[in-house]
Formats: C-alpha cells, structure tokens, sequence
C-alpha cells in the first residue's frame, strides 16, 4: 500500500514549521505518524505536503514545575516510563501504557495523539481528568486551550489549520489516586470503553472526584454527574451506584457504537468501569 | 529525496520518493525482504524491525523519516554466522510455523527483553500484542521468549 | 536411532527465522510489471459503463483492461459440485473480471498494469465506472424468500443446490417417538481465514513456446495447473508451470482458484512482460475465500436414560455471491456426512440448502465443514443433558460408539459406503477428566456460584475426518478429479536421498516429518534426506495440502516408494552377495543405519546410504542383476481404501465477568488421537494453532455485512483474530489408536484443533450461565452478547 503522492519538509523549529504551514495550503504534519500515515496508505487522507515536526529541538522533554508538561513530541512509551508522570499523574501513565502495542507506543506521540482525536484512544480521556491544557502555537502568537473544550467532537479538535500542538501541561492537582481502566476492544485495542477517575480524600470521605469517559462517547467528556455523586461520599456500594447512573445519564447523547459493542451496552459498561476505576484509584 | 540510513550496520545513500514506506525501501530498494507485509493498518507487526534501537512497525515510517537513524532488520540478528539466541529459541521451541511473521515476532521479542529482561508469562503475552500469529496459537512463541529470558537473553 | 515419534527440530527453520526465505512477495523478475485492480464497491451491481482513459494517460501505466479484454478465457470451474455428476447445482463462477454484473463488493473489473505498484495504485483511482445499483441480500435464508433481490438468472430463489443425507422418514419416526426433542436455531457465523500472508501471483509467459510460468500462493500447484489448462487456458499441461514459493498459512483459503490468477497469467501474455500481483490485507478481506455461514435448525431426540434417538438437521449454507472452486462440496459432503459424530445415533437426517448471497465468496476454511458438523454435534449432546439434567459427560459416554464397534457404519448409509476406522472415545474422554481434575471442578464452580463468580466447563468429544481420499468416494459425491497423492523417492550415488511429493507444506513441516519417516525406513541420517515440493516442473501429480490429508495420503505414497527402494536394494545385494534375493534382509541398526546383508552372515553386508554403497551401485549401474535398471529411483501412488477418523476430547473451563459479558478463558485441555505421530511436536503445534482459531470463532471473530452487503469488519481493526494476551497456554494430552487403514497408522492432525474448540468453549460459557436457564448462545460470544443473554435471564438466576 502506498500513499498517494506529497512533498515532504523537515523544519528545525517551530518557528520554521509555521511558515511551512502559513505557505502551504492543505499541508499536514507528521509527528511519530501513527495516526496519519495508516490513513493515508488507505488513501482515506492525502496531503500536497507532509511537514515532518518529529526532529524539531524541544519538543520532546517532560519537565514538573508544579505543573507537568509533556512536550508535544513525548511518544506514549515515554510518558509511560516517566517518573515524573508515574508520581503526579499515574492515570496517564497508564492509558498511555495500553495505546496500541509496544511498537506504536515506541513512535506514536501525545501530540499526534491528542491531534487525532480517535474518540477510543486512551490518552484524551486522561487528559480531561485531570483539566489538562493543550499549548498551541500558531502565526499570530500561542494559546492554551482546555482539554475538554479542545476535544470537540468525533476526530474535530479545537485547532486551526496553521497551528501547532507544542505541549500538553497538566496543572498541579493535589489527588489521592487515580485510575484509567479501559475494555479494550478485541481487534485494534481501542477503547470500548475508558474511564479515568481522580480522587480526593478526605478521612474515609471523598472531597472531590474528577471523572473522564472515552470510548464510548463521540469525544473524552467529564461527567459532572458522577462526581457530584462520589463527592461528599464515602465511595461505598451506593454511592458508585449512584455516580454510575449519573454518568450513564450524563453521556446519553454522546455515545457511539458498533455492531460488536451497541450504543446501549457501552452505555451500561461505563457504569461498570466507572466502579472499577474508583476502586483501582483507591476509593 | 536523499537519504543515508545505517542499516544492519553499514551505511546505505538512496535517493527516494518520500511517500516511500521504510518497509518498502528496505525490501524493494535495500532487497531486505526479511521483513514482511502482512496488513495495511498496523496491526499485524510483521514489518517490526528497530530504529535506533526500539522496535518500529516499518509500514507505519516513511523511509525519509529513517534518514540518519540506525535500522535493523531480521537479516542483521545473527552475528558472525551465529543465531541471535531468540532465532535459536523460536527453533528450539517450534515457536514458529509459516514463518510469515516469524522475523517480525523475532524483532518484536527481542525488544522486548530488553525492555523487560524477567517476563513472566502474562507480560510475555502482553507484549506480543503488537504482532499477530494465524499457525501457532502462540503457545510455542510463548515458550520461546521465556526460554531466552530464562537463560539471561543475549 | 529411531527418529519417528521423536521431537525433531524442523529442517525448514533455519531460513525462516533469518529472513532468507523466499515468499511470493520476495519474487521479482527483471522486466516485471505491476498491477491494481478495480473492485466493486457494491454488493450487488450492474456494469453500465467503464471509462479507462484517465487511468491509461497517468506516466508508468503499461495498459489499463476491463472484463471484456478477456472474453477469450473461460470462466473459472467449479469441479466439485454438490451430490454427484447428476445432481442439480446452479453453478455461477467468476470470470478474470466480471464483465455485466457484480454479486459481491470487491469483485474485480478493471485493472491498471504498470512499471511499478504504487503508479498502479495511483492510476486505478482515476478508472470511472458507472454502476446500476441493485438491492442486496446477506443472510442465506432471507434470500430464499420470494422477493429476496435475485442474483443470477439461473438460480430461483438465488438456490445453488439442495442435498440431503441419512433418512427423513426414520429420523421424524424417531423424535415423534422420543421422551424429550430439542430444538434449536445455531448460527455458524463467517470467518474470514486471515492467514498473514496474503496470496499473490506472478506469472510469466514465454512467446516462443507459448508457456507459461506462474508463481502463486498455492497449497496445490498441481491443482492450480490442471484447472489452468484444462479448463481456463485450454493449453495443455506442459505449457504451464505452477510454482509454490514459500508459502504464509493457507488454512484453505490458498486452494481454491482466484480470478486474480487467471487475470495475472492473461496479463504476462497481453502486456508481454511479467506481471505481479499481490493482493493487499484489505484486498483479502474482499476478494479472498470466507468460511462457515451456515443457519441450522437441529431437532434431537433422546431418551430419559440420555441415549439420544434421532437428529434431524436443515441448514442453510450461505456460498457467497458466486461460487469459489469447491464451495458446494464443503458444506454437503463434508458436513453432512459427519453428523454423527462420536456417536451411535440411530437416526439422522440432513437437509442442506445452498444459497447465493451478496456476500464474499464462501469454501473450505480450516476443518471446512467438520467443525460446522461438531458444532451442531457437541450442541445438540450439551442440549439434551441440559434437558435431562443429566451431566453432559455422561449423555456423552451413553452415545458414545464403543471400542468393539469398529470399523463402524454411522446409520442411515450417512457415510455413503465409508466407516470409522477405529477409536477409543472413552479413553480419550477419561485421560482429558483426569487432567481437568472435573470432581473438583464441580465444587470449584459451586462454590464461585455462592460468591456471584460465573465459572464453566465445556466439552467436545468430537470425530473428524482426515486423510479426505478414496477418489472413487469422492467421485461420486460430486468432486470431479481423483484424491490419491504421490511421491518419488530417488538415492543418489551419494547415498543421499532425494523425496519429491505432490503435497504442499506450507507451515505443516513436511519437510522434517516426511524426513523422519525416510531416515527410519531406509536407515539414513536426516541430513541426508531432502524433501522437495511445491513445483509442478519435478514434483509428480498431487491433489495438495488440505484436509488433513498429506501424512495419511502422501506420506503413504512416500511409505511405499521406501518399501520399493529397499526391495530393490536387496536385489542388488543379493547379486552383489552371491545370495538369493530370499536370503538378503534390509537391516536398520540401533544407530539407525540401514544396509542390506544376508541373513546370518554380518560380513556380508554394506551400507545403503552411503558413497560407495548400495546406492552407489545402483546409480553406478556396474554391476546390476540381470536387466535391473540402474538408480534407486522409485514413484508410488497412493488411493487409500478410507478417510481416517481422529478423535479426542477437547475440555475448555471459562469464568464469565458477570458485570460485562466478558469470557476470561482459564484453562484448556486438549486430548487428541491422530493415529500414530510421526512428530510429536510438530502434532503439538498444529493442535495449538488450531484451538486458537477454534476459540476464536467462539469468542471473536465474525464477519459482518450491513444491509447494503457492506463487509463492516474489514480489517485487521475490526475483525479479531486472537492475539497472545487473549488465550492461555494449552495443557496437551494425547492416546493413540492407529487406523488400520494405511501402513502407516496415523490420521492427520491439521485441523483437530479447529473442528473440537469451538462447541468446547461454547458449551462452557453456557455452562458458566446454566443456573440462569441459559440453553444458547449464539457465536461469536462477545461481551455484549453474554451480558444482554445474562440481562434477559436473571430473574431466572434469582429464582
């Protein structure tokens, strides 16, 4: 299989990569390419050019100010071996553990990742969890934008066509564990369903809950439902139950399905997971 | 477009289309055709080989994107005529049977050993989740990569 | 030293785990052109138009070429249709490219020849084809209905053929007359074989001498070149030469003739230049053979003592919207005649309907119509105990054909002629309880019950058939060629040994198998035996690597050639010795050298194998007895007088997550009898291969089709084959009852796997559930499924 035919540029900096972009309408850029170039191969996706970003300097490094900041050019693999995240942010440490398979996760990037939108990836929904900002850089200076604004719908992200994703920081959030579960769907490992919980407690109590859901919705959406249900609680049998409906209520207009895993039953397995994710996190 | 790309350990200079996949170029261009094709949507694993040490789905890299990068392929396991001893444990423990996606698998396990040298069985299956088998149900390749770990890998 | 029965490391390894071995794909020919085909992206169509010029001006395409370029090449055959010469079969076989009408999506229509792929690839986009759109129709009894959309002209109600076996009246007499009759709907949904490498074909002709050479992913290059010349090119047999190269999995799909084929060796003769084709893993999900499909109705009587009276059984068998080369063979005669199963059914009646549909086209797939069979089998025995309530081990053992019963006849002439040739059921069954440890079990399940954990156990004691032969059989269920195999055997002066076979390996390890058999019987070292096939130009005539069939069929064929060689070298001993051919014995020694000598006389012998002995006088011609011809160079072949019938019981235990549906698979016990091994660990591997694949029809795999005739799982993303972390390791036991029917003993053992892990792993998640009142289940046991089926019936779990 071989994508149709594009010019290829290899920038050194961002800077260089903007210009690119500004001067080439349609030009697409290539990261660790794992989302890109499987579609293009299938001549689902096509570009006059594909401006390859992967070498640009200083991109690639996480650093924890406070806030953790995972350049945009981090591979899964990275993050997941990265103390740094195993300490302040273990959820994504995880979910970016279960992206693909070794090999994907070796070369596919957050960046990339988080570009693409797949509702079923894994990473998004960590990242709205924990109220990640995805940094932007375009021609007319930078933004920040939330994850859970950025992730907008189905593969559409808040980002415009000569822009680009520098890094993803994940402010400072005092926690007391947090989980990422996902069913993995038996042929490309995407999630059927993935849950992210992050928990805050207080005695036996939990003060506060962030809850994410991916998988079986159009886009990694927080369900204030479930945590306005787990918060107060001291996370037993009925409190789950009940944050378990809430969240099934919340994402009722969201979901997606297929002829292996319908609609309804994602539906119904988020509560599932959303249970098992609370316990994983410690509640 | 010009691109050098160390691969097996010698220096190869091509001048390539850039939508070339690395697969491609080292099969068609290179005559490596070690590493297989076995899907178009990066599942099977197959076409691994490492770059710069980690394994890599070559169907999924485009070859410019190999420029300057230390490539090896299933050609460049053995040393001096000796199997790599994961070659040797796919042998030894009939891990193999087409042998379609046996350099894949080889390249695959490889990586993963160095990764994580003491696998038991269940990290083993897991991380063969990235290469598919349709002939041994992988009970044997299983066996194999334990075997290697066993002994202490390479 | 004796190798036969011994683990031996295979000889084919050390140029597949380094890379060196050459697959189709690795195959290029200098001058050589690629090509891209246009498929149809309808189920169900009509031609209208096709416009080519955009896709001819791109720079690099050589020609561009539709259907009507190839009117002067036959249609591809169907030689094997259902229940004899006689019997109706509407047969509609594809052409190099359909010219007037698609009935599936990737049927080809165009194609792009060019200097290489990709321009191919670039250029086939740019073909413009108008299409007339019919309505479509996916499932095989839907498209019997009257007003279903028609597919060709020559079958009503889109029927392809009906064929029954065994006795209607009988069997209604018997479930009339039973205490209990089950009846259940079971769904044996397709598969889509998946082998990893996906077929190919390079072909090129020789103006000259008007021959051809082909290239191709073949379990049967014989095959391939007899249905090229005789029925495709009309050429004959000479001008075609079929090669196999190394060969990624087959699993059946590899059998068959393609329309890819023919339209690559037309190409190499249009276009004057070799032409390579290899299909892609999106292509294969389209164009390449599916297996299974079938929606069966089964009644089954019995008893209140468990001893079952009567199955009855109508299965539509979907073929797909045109027939592959066998497609109406598979589900008839190796489907309905293997109803019986393990068991002494007293009366069985098959109905089968074969149906067109606007779905990929359908045949054998690993097991092909065996494991569809014992499906319906181990089913209908796990029903009738959950109606009894009798543990289904013992409705098992009550029908059960028994060891003193063979060779056994299944009732109702259900075999045509043919009988089991021996077993031990019993056996099989007690060695794979004791494994499982299934007292304990039982309370082990009990006590999870207790705790809200879903655990069961599943069994198949099922039968196959192997070693598909006697030809005369096989002709007179329809098959229209024979189904012996052969081998030549030759010594060279060296004393090495040379086997050719007409049967195709490609993952079986025929090569260190048929080695071992060659170093016992002649007494040589396995270094010296080497086994060649896969290439019509030096291999003699054979029907190929299928069925279970190359051990029991070929490797008897080899057997015999050895038994002729070492005749022969004892005649020339016995000149050489003075002695009367009477006298002479071919002696193989604890080292496991083999030379000739006369018997009581240890000084007067020589080695066979080695340079200067026997072998070397027989090449060397210098002194021969009489008008003996020099070398031993000997060719069999073989037509044995029955299939074999392996057996065994395969034993699955599952815990089922309550709160998802999801199946955990936590042990699997495999105890299989393939007659004598010749290779233990070569046995192993195939059974391994096989339970996963067996699993996976359970558990995952499906193709499915929306209303348009969509496939939706089409691709590695959605259809799932079983990956590692999906399956446990297999706990292996084994017995072994030979078969009477070949020198030999053994049965085949490529399909075991397949044909008993499906109803195995079935059976126990119904198990898992039974205290829910769950009877069935339909395949593929997804999460959603189990958990909508445990949803509906927990109330029952309450009660």
């Amino acid at each position: 299989m071989w994508p149709a035919e594009f010019d290829y540029a290899r920038p050194s900096s961002v800077a260089e990569a903007l210009q690119l972009l500004a001067d080439n309408e349609d030009a697409k850029l290539l990261a660790g390419g794992h989302s890109l170039l499987p579609a293009m191969k299938l001549r689902l996706n096509e570009a006059p050019l594909l401006i390859d970003i992967s070498r640009i300097e200083g991109l690639g490094s996480i650093s924890n100010n406070g806030s953790l900041t995972i350049g945009a050019l981090c591979t899964h693999a990275d993050i997941a071996a990265s103390a740094d995240v195993q300490a302040s942010c273990n959820a994504l440490a995880t979910a970016t553990g279960m992206v693909g398979d070794q090999q994907v996760r070796n070369w596919g990037t957050l960046g990339g990742n988080v570009a693409h939108a797949d509702p079923a990836s894994d990473p998004p929904t960590v990242l709205v969890a924990f109220n990640a900002n995805i940094n932007i850089e375009g021609a007319s200076g930078s933004r920040s934008v939330a994850a859970s604004d950025f992730f907008m719908d189905l593969f559409t992200v808040d980002l415009e066509p000569g822009e680009i994703i520098t890094s993803i920081e994940i402010p400072a959030h005092a926690h007391d564990g947090s989980a990422y579960v996902k069913m993995p769907h038996p042929a490309s490992r995407y999630a059927v369903v993935g849950i992210c919980v992050v928990l805050q407690r207080d005695g036996g109590r939990c003060s506060g809950a962030h809850v994410a859901v991916g998988g079986a919705t159009v886009r990694a959406m927080r369900s204030p439902g479930a945590e306005a249900a787990l918060r107060g609680s001291a996370l037993d049998d009925a409190a789950l139950d009940a944050a378990a409906a809430a969240l099934k209520e919340d994402i009722a207009n969201d979901l997606i399905g297929d002829m292996s895993f319908p609609e309804a039953y994602r539906q119904e397995m988020a509560g599932v997971y959303l249970k098992r994710a609370v316990r994983a996190a410690g509640g | 477009m010009k691109i050098s790309v160390n691969v097996n350990g010698c220096t190869r200079e091509s001048d390539v289309e850039a939508r070339t996949l690395l697969v491609n170029y080292l099969r068609d261009e290179l005559g490596l055709t070690g590493t297989k094709i076995g899907c178009d949507t990066s599942q099977c694993g197959a076409c691994t080989v490492h770059m710069d040490g980690k394994a890599l789905k070559s169907c999924t890299c485009l070859a410019v994107q190999a420029d300057g990068c230390d490539v090896t392929t299933i050609e460049g396991l053995a040393q001096n005529g000796d199997l790599h001893p994961m070659q040797q444990s796919f042998w030894d423990n009939h891990g193999l049977q087409c042998g379609f996606c046996t350099p894949g698998m080889i390249m695959a396990t490889t990586a993963l050993l160095t990764d994580n040298p003491n696998p038991d069985e269940d990290e083993i299956r897991h991380g063969l989740e990235g290469n598919l088998c349709r002939c041994t149900g992988y009970h044997n390749i299983v066996k194999a990569v334990a075997a290697v770990a066993q002994a202490g890998g390479d | 030293m004796a190798v036969v029965g011994k683990a031996v490391k295979r000889k084919e390894d050390p140029r597949l785990i380094t890379g060196e071995a050459r697959y189709l794909e690795d195959i290029n020919l200098p001058g050589m052109t690629h090509i891209a085909i246009l498929r149809s992206p309808h189920a169900h169509a009509n031609i209208v138009s096709i416009n080519t010029e955009a896709a001819a001006a791109v720079p690099g395409v050589v020609g561009v070429y539709t259907g009507q370029d190839f009117m002067d090449v036959n249609p591809l055959p169907c030689p094997w249709p259902a229940g004899g010469p006689d019997h109706p079969n509407n047969i509609n076989t594809p052409r190099a490219l359909e010219v007037e009408k698609v009935t599936h999506i990737g049927a080809g229509v165009a194609v792009v020849v060019a200097e290489d792929r990709a321009t191919a690839q670039d250029a086939v986009e740019l073909i413009d084809v108008e299409w007339d759109v019919l309505p479509a129709v996916t499932d095989a009894e839907e498209a019997t209905f009257d007003g279903a959309p028609q597919l060709h002209e020559n079958a009503p109600n889109n029927v392809c053929m009906e064929w029954d076996c065994g006795d209607q009246e009988s069997a209604d007499a018997a479930l009339t007359s039973s205490d209990v009759v089950v009846r259940q709907r079971l769904r044996n949904q397709r598969l889509i074989p998946n082998p990893m490498e996906t077929r190919g074909c390079i072909a090129q002709h020789e103006p000259v001498n008007g021959e051809y050479t082909i290239w191709m992913t073949s379990q049967a290059p014989h095959v391939h070149r007899l249905l090229f010349t005789a029925f495709i090119f009309e050429v004959p047999e000479n001008k075609v030469r079929v090669i196999s190269p190394q060969i990624g999995g087959g699993f059946g799909a590899k059998i068959f003739m393609y329309p890819e084929y023919v339209l690559t060796t037309a190409l190499s003769k249009t276009v004057g230049r070799p032409v390579k084709w290899v299909e892609t893993r999106s292509e294969n999900y389209i164009a390449t053979t599916h297996g299974r499909d079938h929606v069966t109705d089964v009644e089954v009587g019995a008893n209140r003592d468990g001893s079952i009276t009567a199955l009855k059984v109508k299965t539509y068998a979907n073929l797909g919207g045109i027939l592959s080369t066998v497609a109406p063979g598979i589900p008839t005669t190796l489907y309905g005649r293997m109803l019986s199963g393990a068991y002494r059914f007293p009366n069985i009646y098959c109905h089968v309907t074969g149906v067109y549909t606007n779905t990929g086209m359908v045949d054998a797939y690993r097991g092909a119509g065996r494991p569809e069979a014992t499906y319906v089998v181990e089913r209908a025995v796990d029903l009738v105990a959950s109606e009894l309530g009798m543990d289904p081990v013992d409705v098992r053992r009550k029908n059960f054909v028994p060891g003193d019963a063979f060779p056994f006849e299944p009732s109702n002439n259900l075999l045509n002629g043919l009988s089991y040739d021996s077993g031990d059921y019993d056996k099989a069954l007690d060695m794979a309880l004791d494994m499982t440890g299934y007292e304990d079990f039982r309370a082990e399940q009990a006590a999870a019950r207790a705790e809200g954990r879903y655990l069961g156990i599943g069994f198949s004691t099922y039968i196959e058939i192997c070693g598909i032969a006697p030809s005369a059989w096989m002709f007179g269920e329809g098959w229209g060629a024979g189904l012996w195999e052969s081998a030549n055997v030759r010594m060279h002066i060296t004393g090495d040994v040379v086997v050719t076979t007409g049967s195709q390996s490609h993952g079986q390890g025929h090569e260190t198998s048929v080695a071992q058999l060659v170093a016992d019987e002649l007494g040589v070292s396995m270094d010296q035996v080497h086994v060649q096939h896969s290439d019509t130009l030096g291999t003699p005539f054979g029907y190929g690597t299928y069925g279970s069939r190359s051990t029991a069929v070929g490797g008897v064929a080899v057997w015999r050639s050895l038994q002729r060689i070492k005749e022969k070298a004892k005649a020339i001993a016995a000149h050489e010795f003075e002695a009367a051919v009477e006298d002479v014995e071919y002696v193989v020694n604890e080292e496991g050298v083999g030379s000739v000598q006369v018997k009581g006389s240890p000084d007067q012998s020589k080695v066979v194998g080695e340079f200067m002995g026997i072998a070397t006088s027989a090449a060397g011609g210098w002194s021969l007895p009489g008008d003996m011809e020099p070398f031993l160079d000997e060719t069999s072949y073989y037509d044995p007088p029955d299939c074999t019938y392996p057996f065994g019981t395969h034993i699955c235990i599952v815990e089922v997550d309550a709160e998802t549906g999801g199946v955990d698979i936590k042990r699997y016990i495999a105890v299989d009898d393939v007659g004598k091994v010749i290779n233990p660990m070569i046995v192993d591997g195939q059974v391994h291969g096989g339970i996963a694949q067996g699993v996976a029809q359970a558990l995952w795999e499906g193709a499915q089709y929306d209303e348009n005739g969509q496939l939706v799982s089409g691709s590695l993303m959605d259809y799932a084959i079983p990956r590692a972390d999906l399956l446990p390791s297999f706990e292996l036991g084994r017995t072994e009852t030979p078969t009477p029917n070949n020198p030999l003993g053994v049965k085949g053992a490529g399909e075991t796997g397949t044909i008993a892990a499906t109803p195995a792993v079935v059976n126990a998640v119904v198990d898992a559930l039974s205290h829910l009142d769950v009877r069935h289940i339909d395949m593929p046991l997804t999460p959603s499924r189990v958990w909508e089926t445990i949803k509906s019936h927990s109330n029952g779990g309450n009660s």
